[in-house]
């Protein structure tokens, strides 16, 4: 694939970095709502990798499809589900994406073409297959993509899927967010491989190494292999090297990580590259960037004050959904 | 009246299911140009083509899951599973994705997905290729299972099953599958959850399904020259069961007999003692009785897999137990 990252337009970057920031002040208020004792269970954080989720997510047209993690809240703010019903869906309210049934680890959105963060290592993978099946069976030119961290390429359901997609020829394409850490293990000692996208020779595919942390560059490449998927020249591997910030999850500090690592990838923030790279192209001012942090946390201060305010589902939904056809 | 056979059945459905509805699909390993391990798909592929009917890749997983995707985007796919016994393979994507996946979303998706597979002992193909799927699918809400014992069922089912908004797994009894019968001319597709009783009777009811209820006819047939009158309710359809037409029958007979071709531990049988036990206690005169496999697997040796797998002998037995108690 010959791929060159062109500047985006004034207006595009701009709504990128107002995405990438609703990502970010979202995940630093959704760690707080475990000590208020909002939110139970576990969560499994992303900031540090927002140039994946907005960049992917910007690559897709309307009808394109998604699967992706539990590390998926930049992923279902980036196809479009907004903070209120993200953080409705995380306290488990009837307002929330999935009527609070699915909570952090299952934000799903059929009609923003998110089909579902799934909470088990892999599985999405082949469900992206079907669905790109569909596209294929029908005609209908929409692409699916499959995100998945670097934990997932040593499970059986990554090779069955990229095996299958590259024999049929189907528009999907695989993302790896490689992260460096599958849970609490680094990646080498859990992978034989260090690029992830050395794989794609395994199926015949192409294999991308990207920067993950520059979303001109992961838009760029995520298009190229979008386009190529939907031009009917099959799957493509595409990995975006990039860092969690976080653990791997709440209880999860990270102490395995070596000392400097996070820092270093600190100086590589998503957020700060294309900043600075607006303001130095003329289209940002520092004064300008604060007043957008100010409004993006004021806006998902908001949009939390008014999740917690919203009701319960009723009880009888316990019981519903279960069947199609009200059985 | 026409002569079907249980396998001629399937291939039947199938192909007035893809003739009817262009979103029906269909695939699974060796499925399209082999037409089947058992012979029972030949022809579909030359009728409607390499994109409706494909052969797949030696991959559960895959197929499951795709089957899933292209069911919540808009197609009716019908997936093979060849042996019930790789049920297991694909296991995460049949209990932690087709069950939940409309329940955990809230109910976004319809999931109008069919998986077929061959399941039961009997013919010899020993351990690891004659298990009876119905326990490890029965668990999981979202899920419905329907078990065929006819010709005819197997082709009203498995159309109703295509038809169905939900998944359904239809398991397929492969000692079944040359049996013949004369069938309608134009056979609807069926309702799922509704039993249906194969012999009427007085005295005890007998509940089975597929292999085990034509062994229970069997065993019928010897008990009447006995003066022994047995009912026999062929389920037919796991989830949704027909509870009613089981209640309605033990209320009439007052004795009950489960007989299950698989492991007597967390088998669906104890189900139907619970309910005779919950809704029909003060009817019943007599310890109901289950006849299963015990606690042991499907042995190859033939007198060994005869000795495991329930007979008209030992069902016989059964009923002679609960009658003189």
């Amino acid at each position: 694939m010959d791929i060159t990252v062109k500047a985006l337009d004034e207006q595009t970057r701009m709504d990128m970095l107002q995405r990438m920031l609703d990502i970010r002040y979202s995940e630093e208020q959704i760690q707080g709502l475990f000590l208020a004792n909002l939110v139970r269970g576990t969560t499994h954080l992303c900031d540090g990798q927002e140039a994946c989720s907005v960049g992917v997510a910007w690559a897709l047209k309307p009808g394109d499809m998604m699967t992706c993690t539990y590390r998926g809240h930049g992923h279902a703010l980036a196809m479009g589900i907004s903070i209120k019903t993200l953080m409705a869906e995380m306290m488990g309210k009837a307002s929330g994406c999935c009527g609070g049934k699915g909570g952090s680890m299952h934000m799903t959105d059929a009609s923003v073409g998110l089909l579902g963060a799934n909470a088990i290592v892999g599985a999405g993978l082949p469900i992206a297959v079907g669905a790109a099946l569909t596209s294929q069976v029908k005609g209908s030119h929409h692409v699916t993509v499959a995100l998945f961290g670097d934990g997932a390429v040593n499970i059986g359901a990554f090779h069955e899927a990229l095996n299958m997609a590259a024999v049929w020829k189907l528009p999907v394409v695989f993302i790896c967010e490689n992260n460096l850490y599958g849970e609490y293990s680094p990646l080498h000692t859990t992978t034989a491989v260090e690029n992830i996208a050395d794989r794609a020779c395994a199926y015949n595919i192409p294999g991308l190494i990207v920067d993950g942390q520059d979303v001109e560059v992961v838009h760029a490449h995520v298009s190229a292999a979008v386009e190529r998927a939907r031009a009917g020249d099959g799957p493509s591997l595409v990995e975006l090297k990039t860092y969690r910030y976080r653990g791997h999850s709440r209880t999860d500090t990270g102490p395995y990580r070596p000392e400097g690592e996070l820092e270093a990838w600190l100086q590589r923030d998503p957020i700060h590259i294309l900043r600075d790279r607006m303001i130095e192209d003329g289209q940002l001012d520092a004064v300008e960037f604060e007043e957008l942090q100010q409004a993006t946390e004021r806006k998902v201060a908001e949009a939390l004050e008014w999740a917690k305010n919203e009701p319960f589902p009723l009880l009888e939904a316990a019981y519903q959904d279960v069947y199609a056809g009200g059985r | 009246m026409p002569e079907m056979t249980y396998r001629e059945a399937v291939q039947k459905a199938l192909a007035d299911e893809l003739r009817s509805d262009d979103n029906v699909i269909f695939f699974g390993e060796d499925v399209a140009k082999a037409g089947g391990a058992f012979k029972v798909t030949p022809g579909l592929y030359d009728e409607f083509g390499g994109n409706r009917v494909r052969d797949t890749p030696i991959a559960e997983q895959a197929i499951i899951g795709a089957a899933l995707g292209a069911a919540i985007t808009g197609l009716r796919p019908v997936a093979e599973l060849m042996f019930a016994d790789f049920i297991p393979v694909a296991m995460d994507q049949i209990v932690n994705q087709i069950a939940k996946y409309r329940y955990m979303s809230g109910g976004q998706f319809t999931i109008p997905l069919t998986i077929r597979a061959a399941q039961g002992g009997g013919a010899g193909f020993g351990t690891q290729h004659s298990a009876c799927a119905e326990a490890w699918l029965m668990q999981h809400p979202g899920i419905m299972v329907v078990s065929p014992s006819t010709p005819t069922d197997m082709y009203g089912l498995l159309r109703g099953a295509i038809r169905e908004d939900n998944p359904v797994f239809v398991l397929e009894h492969k000692m079944l599958y040359n049996m013949k019968e004369d069938v309608a001319d134009n056979i609807q597709p069926m309702r799922l959850g509704e039993a249906q009783i194969r012999r009427e009777g007085g005295d005890v009811t007998v509940v089975a399904t597929q292999l085990m209820m034509h062994r229970a006819l069997e065993a019928a047939e010897t008990l009447a020259d006995e003066g022994i009158d047995v009912e026999v309710i062929d389920l037919r359809s796991m989830v949704p069961m027909d509870t009613e037409t089981v209640l309605t029958s033990i209320k009439k007979t007052s004795r009950l007999v489960v007989v299950e071709e698989a492991p007597h531990a967390a088998g669906w049988g104890g189900d139907i003692v619970s309910l005779a036990a919950n809704e029909g206690l003060y009817w019943l005169d007599a310890p109901v009785i289950r006849v299963n496999m015990g606690h042991t697997l499907v042995a190859y040796s033939p007198p060994l897999e005869d000795e495991i797998i329930p007979n008209a002998n030992r069902i016989a037995q059964a009923v002679r137990n609960v009658v003189q108690r």
